[in-house]
């Protein structure tokens, strides 16, 4: 027997078994919030090929669809590549680095502001 | 933070011969997830406990007129805070992307892996063993372990091995390469604490439970070539794919053997000299527990030894870290996870028939080669409680 009676695409991402807890309080928004978090994920995976492509077309002055597969990254350049993904998450996630500084900020609302700036 | 750590690639994995291909797109997801992990364990984590030490705990104490007694206080109080919410959504997430990324990769081959496996297995027919009559147990059959698909065990064809070979792809990205090329930190580290500390130990017969994908006993087996080594697991894809990557290795003295620790009448009493676990307790059960600890006790050799990798239990850490750690009991699908980890392990063992004055509770780290994988100090900002290679060993050595 062999694999052609499953569905790839489905099982690839078939659900855990056992009750899944959501955080949110709205699950649609943390469902939402998965979409974004899969989208930046391939977003990174493409801008690592174009970093593989640029590497290899600048390596070989020619472009094939092997030499792409075939590129290993240096470790000089799998670091480079590591602060730049480091980054790319900060970016991404800025809302959330955001909202920690809050916690300790004591930030006043506009409200506050407008009332201490217009009483006198 | 100050300083960023460069990751290194899952390239840097040691290639085997059923390590699923990862093309570069896969190899770049890898990566990309990995250090999604680490961005959320580094420098989002780090917010939570502000979020409870800021607000949430003084809230309660408003409230309560006292403060928080319990983890559990914590966790239902963390659970109406919005970045504690966020926090866990990313990193459920995150979890749930990584067994993606690992089906994807090992599913498109499917077919070449099993039979890649087969033909491994055939050269070395004698030291594989399934057994279809062995029931898998209901603390893996109702539950996937660690949000893992199919946990170990599901096959989705005949002589299938998708969910061991997914495992052995996806472990890197939560543990961002720290277990070493092979993952098997774990059992390095048993090997370096025995030759560090027990050199004149050579035991002859090594049994070791909950084997999964083999990756931790493969480095008893190299450090003991000529002890006769049985591997056990409830899981058949994992067996299978355990025995072929032990041969493709040139690992040959370990049997593996489908089998339920919590009775293992093929064996002799006091017929084995060493027997471990690595991570293993956390995902079974307070009904298999004290059985498979008796089976131990009925199998180990007077003057043998019995070692178990495991995470720290919850006692010797503050009530803010154990709701942390809990995390994984309630979001993480390890309902396990918590209970074990609340155990009186002294008396699980005396019940169990040992000594448990003799019992013995050692901190270990991963052995791994920091110039590929680099050094991480346990404690250090980026640790990623639960999943960091630090790790609490607890055993005994039986009294001849």
């Amino acid at each position: 027997m062999n694999s052609n009676d499953i569905d790839k695409i489905e099982l690839s991402g078939t659900k855990a078994k056992g009750q899944r807890p959501w955080f949110l309080q709205d699950k649609q928004t943390e469902q939402v919030l998965s979409i974004a978090m899969a989208l930046a994920t391939e977003l990174a995976v493409t801008r690592e090929r174009l970093a593989t492509l640029e590497a290899v077309l600048q390596q070989q002055h020619i472009l094939t669809a092997d030499a792409i597969e075939a590129y290993r990254p240096s470790s000089a350049e799998v670091a480079k590549r590591s602060e730049a993904i480091q980054q790319y998450w900060a970016q991404i996630l800025r809302v959330v680095q955001q909202d920690k500084e809050a916690l300790s900020a004591g930030d006043k609302s506009m409200e506050q502001l407008q009332a201490e700036l217009t009483s006198r | 933070m100050s300083q960023n750590k460069t990751l290194p690639s899952w390239r840097a994995l040691t290639s085997h011969e059923v390590m699923p291909e990862a093309n570069h797109d896969d190899v770049a997801r890898l990566n990309v997830l990995t250090h999604l992990n680490y961005h959320l364990g580094s420098r989002v984590l780090p917010g939570v406990k502000q979020a409870f030490e800021q607000h949430v705990k003084p809230a309660f104490v408003a409230q309560q007129q006292r403060e928080p007694e319990t983890r559990h206080e914590i966790r239902q109080a963390m659970l109406q805070n919005g970045y504690f919410q966020f926090w866990s959504a990313l990193r459920r997430s995150a979890m749930e992307m990584r067994h993606q990324t690992g089906r994807i990769v090992a599913l498109r081959q499917a077919d070449a892996l099993s039979a890649q496996v087969a033909a491994l297995n055939a050269s070395a027919p004698h030291s594989l063993a399934l057994d279809a009559t062995v029931q898998v147990p209901a603390n893996i059959s109702e539950v996937d372990i660690h949000c893992q698909p199919g946990c170990y065990y599901q096959e989705y064809f005949e002589a299938d091995v998708t969910v061991a070979a997914s495992y052995d792809v996806g472990l890197f990205v939560t543990t961002a390469g720290l277990l070493g090329g092979l993952s098997d930190g774990g059992g390095q580290a048993i090997v370096n604490w025995l030759a560090l500390q027990h050199p004149d130990f050579k035991p002859k017969r090594i049994l070791d439970i909950g084997c999964t994908i083999g990756h931790n006993i493969v480095p008893l087996a190299q450090a003991f070539p000529d002890a006769e080594v049985i591997a056990i697991d409830v899981a058949r894809p994992c067996l299978r794919y355990a025995h072929a990557r032990a041969v493709a290795l040139g690992v040959s003295n370990i049997s593996f053997v489908q089998a339920n620790g919590e009775d293992l009448p093929q064996f002799a009493d006091e017929s084995f000299d060493l027997i471990t676990t690595a991570m293993f307790w956390h995902e079974t059960s307070h009904s298999a527990m004290p059985n498979i600890l008796r089976t131990i006790n009925r199998l180990l050799k007077p003057g043998g030894l019995t070692l178990h990798l495991e995470q720290p239990q919850y006692h010797q850490m503050g009530l803010y870290e154990q709701f942390i750690r809990d995390w994984d009991t309630y979001f993480n699908n390890e309902p396990y996870w918590g209970p074990m980890h609340d155990l009186d392990l002294p008396a699980m063992l005396s019940q169990a028939g040992f000594n448990a004055a003799d019992m013995f509770d050692v901190g270990v780290r991963a052995k791994v080669d920091e110039r590929i994988f680099g050094k991480r100090e346990a404690g250090e900002s980026g640790e990623d409680y639960g999943r960091a290679p630090v790790w609490n060993a607890f055993g005994l050595w039986k009294k001849p």
